[in-house]
């Protein structure tokens, strides 16, 4: 690394004094503004979105000095605030139809990163900028490996709107890091953020009772858990992290087993089928062509550099969704109690019948599934 | 197991291995209802394929091939290995029958990690249960993966060329492509382990392959064999040739292993290994008495 004006090593790897997060308007910023904010070493986190945050987020940003400011009109108003740190976390993943649909949100996040690094370049005191990416950044090919490397080059671009805005953001960002390699450039990959709360469209979607599926696919999902997706924003504004690290909870679920699993019922759909309805308006059921995308060629990354550089392993994808999974249990269709009775119940139709047959009590088969219930799989 | 027993004997043993049956069954079916089963990042389902796709692929390389193995003892117990096999059979049946060899003939039980040209992720279904099965695209990246992770990893070289030869050239190898497997095999330090397959080249013996209708349905040959397609589905039936499967000594790459980026060291390993897979297959079908003898 070059050391220019304001580069020591210990310079860098101190806690920044003033944050600038994007994107307060929503769970994820305004949160992660307040775990800044609590931090004794930073003075002052300035929260920016083009809406204003909702009553319910509001105790959250307490600490945080909020602005109204539409990224895409120029970021100008940012420059002289002095940040050393700053959280570009105003990235939609999925078309919000109130608010201007796919076009505001493909300016959102194109035009609006655009700009905001325009004036990230005009600020010198900023030391470090953590940018919210996708894993979605690998493409669609059926030509891919089947585990991502943040080395890893997209063979095709994607047909959905976010993968491919995602690619422009990215291209976007190492165009910064070419003209300011003195800040540290922390672009973290999220795999589809996953918790109790059902508030993604991808997570909307797998809370139906019935989940529609591709036809004769059956993708590899990942997801991260969003406490641990804050933990990994907390520690790269406040320590040095330079690269892009694949943010994902280590394994994978299919799409079967996650609906399965959530006792759901998968509902299989003809690919063109599916492709129409993500394509029509705004979508069918709330269907985007980037889900099309990710039911049939799934999506599985490396999380060893993540691990390596961060000493933190997020909870596994499995364990992730398992907290979707209790939390939604009410939807649930088929739930593991209904699937032990039924099996109970089958063993013990078995027993009368042999019973009635001989006229002796039948011996006890072992296997009984109260005994190993919960037991996951061998 | 059960605990207790039956005073009357016989018939209530019957009866407990019949519970014991219908319980492991629907313990299965429970477990596959409610997701809770293990799928490692390539999608291999170990319960799925045990389970289910041995139990089928086992007939037919029992009972239908009469599948003889030779040498099993060449394969690595544990570790990453790469086994490089012939390939022949219009359909890639050889390679499913391999990893039943190496599941069912292998005192460890070991599963075959298969790798599949791109054409097999783009099919819906194949797609799927290719990756259950435990296989992957054929991908350097793929390959040394698993590798890594002590895997045996089993590879065609010959590609579409060796599947889809014709009848007239049934066990000449062909052209080994760019040796990608080798250079994975160096840069891991993992032996490569040749095989041959004698047997499978019977099977759909390929007269002739109608191109353009290969084109417009997206596959890489349209087969004419005796049977197909003039007898419809029933010319999918294979014919019952007699199989032996000879597992060759296994070629140690670590002394090599600076020549993974060197294209005249991976060609000249690719070829010793073509060479000895080629001697393997003259030798084998001089042992086998005539392609459907018993």
């Amino acid at each position: 690394m070059t050391a220019v004006a304001n580069g020591s090593a210990v310079d860098r790897a101190r806690a920044p004094r003033v944050v600038i997060v994007t994107g307060v308007s929503r769970f994820l910023g305004a949160t992660i503004a307040a775990r800044i904010a609590a931090d004794p070493r930073v003075s002052k986190v300035v929260g920016v979105d083009r809406v204003d945050p909702p009553d319910e987020l509001a105790p959250l940003l307490r600490d945080v000095a909020v602005r109204r400011a539409d990224l895409t009109e120029g970021a100008s108003s940012l420059v002289k605030l002095g940040a050393e740190a700053l959280v570009h976390l105003a990235v939609v993943s999925s078309p919000d139809p109130d608010a201007g649909g796919r076009a505001a949100m493909k300016d959102q996040n194109v035009i609006g990163t655009l700009q905001l690094l325009a004036a990230c370049q005009q600020m010198p005191s900023l030391r470090r900028l953590v940018v919210r990416s996708s894993t979605a950044a690998y493409g669609v090919s059926f030509r891919d490996p089947a585990v991502f490397t943040e080395d890893t080059e997209p063979r095709d671009a994607p047909r959905g709107g976010y993968g491919r805005d995602i690619l422009d953001i990215e291209s976007y960002v190492r165009g910064f890091r070419r003209r300011r390699p003195a800040v540290t450039t922390t672009v973290l990959r999220f795999a589809p953020f996953v918790g109790p709360q059902a508030d993604t469209a991808l997570l909307k979607f797998l809370a139906r009772p019935a989940v529609p599926t591709v036809l004769g696919r059956d993708p590899r999902l990942q997801f991260i858990h969003v406490d641990d997706a804050l933990e990994i924003l907390r520690r790269s504004v406040l320590e040095d992290h330079q690269g892009t690290f694949n943010v994902a909870g280590p394994g994978t679920l299919t799409l079967s087993q996650a609906v399965r699993r959530s006792g759901r019922i998968a509902l299989p759909v003809l690919e063109p089928a599916m492709h129409a309805a993500a394509s029509v308006g705004r979508g069918v059921a709330g269907l985007s062509l980037d889900q099309v995308d990710l039911f049939v060629h799934g999506r599985v990354v490396d999380t060893a550099k993540l691990v390596r550089q961060y000493g933190f392993t997020p909870r596994s994808t499995a364990d992730a969704f398992d907290d979707f999974v209790q939390a939604q249990k009410p939807g649930a269709v088929i739930t593991p109690a209904l699937v032990a009775a039924t099996e109970q119940r089958l063993l013990d139709m078995i027993r009368s019948v042999r019973e009635k047959r001989t006229g002796r009590p039948a011996v006890r088969a072992s296997g009984d599934p109260r005994a190993d219930q919960g037991r996951s799989g061998r | 197991m059960t605990s207790s027993h039956d005073a009357t004997g016989a018939p209530a043993e019957l009866d407990d291995e019949f519970d014991e049956r219908v319980a492991a069954g629907l313990a299965f079916l429970r477990r596959r209802l409610s997701g809770q089963y293990q799928v490692d990042e390539f999608g291999f389902d170990p319960e799925l394929t045990d389970q289910v796709f041995q139990p089928v692929l086992r007939q037919l390389y029992r009972h239908w091939f009469r599948t003889e193995v030779i040498d099993v003892k060449n394969l690595p117990a544990e570790g990453g290995a790469l086994v490089v096999g012939n390939h022949s059979g219009t359909v890639a049946l050889d390679a499913l029958m391999l990893s039943v060899a190496c599941h069912d003939e292998h005192p460890a039980r070991r599963h075959l990690r298969l790798l599949g040209a791109d054409f097999v992720f783009r099919m819906p279904f194949v797609s799927e249960l290719a990756r259950k099965s435990g296989a992957t695209l054929a991908c350097n990246p793929d390959v040394e993966r698993l590798l890594h992770a002590e895997e045996l990893v089993g590879v065609f070289p010959e590609g579409f060329k060796g599947v889809g030869k014709r009848f007239v050239d049934r066990y000449k190898l062909q052209r080994f492509g760019r040796g990608g497997f080798v250079s994975a095999a160096l840069r891991t330090a993992k032996p490569i382990v040749p095989v041959a397959i004698v047997g499978a080249e019977e099977i759909y013996p390929l007269l002739g392959n109608i191109k353009p209708l290969a084109r417009l349905i997206g596959v890489p040959y349209f087969p004419v064999t005796p049977t197909f397609p003039w007898l419809g589905p029933l010319g999918l039936v294979p014919l019952p040739s007699k199989w032996m499967i000879r597992f060759g000594e296994p070629i140690d790459t670590t002394p090599y292993a600076d020549g993974a980026d060197d294209p005249a060291v991976v060609f000249n390993l690719a070829d010793q290994v073509r060479e000895t897979i080629q001697t393997m297959l003259h030798e084998t079908l001089e042992l086998r008495p005539d392609a459907f003898s018993a």
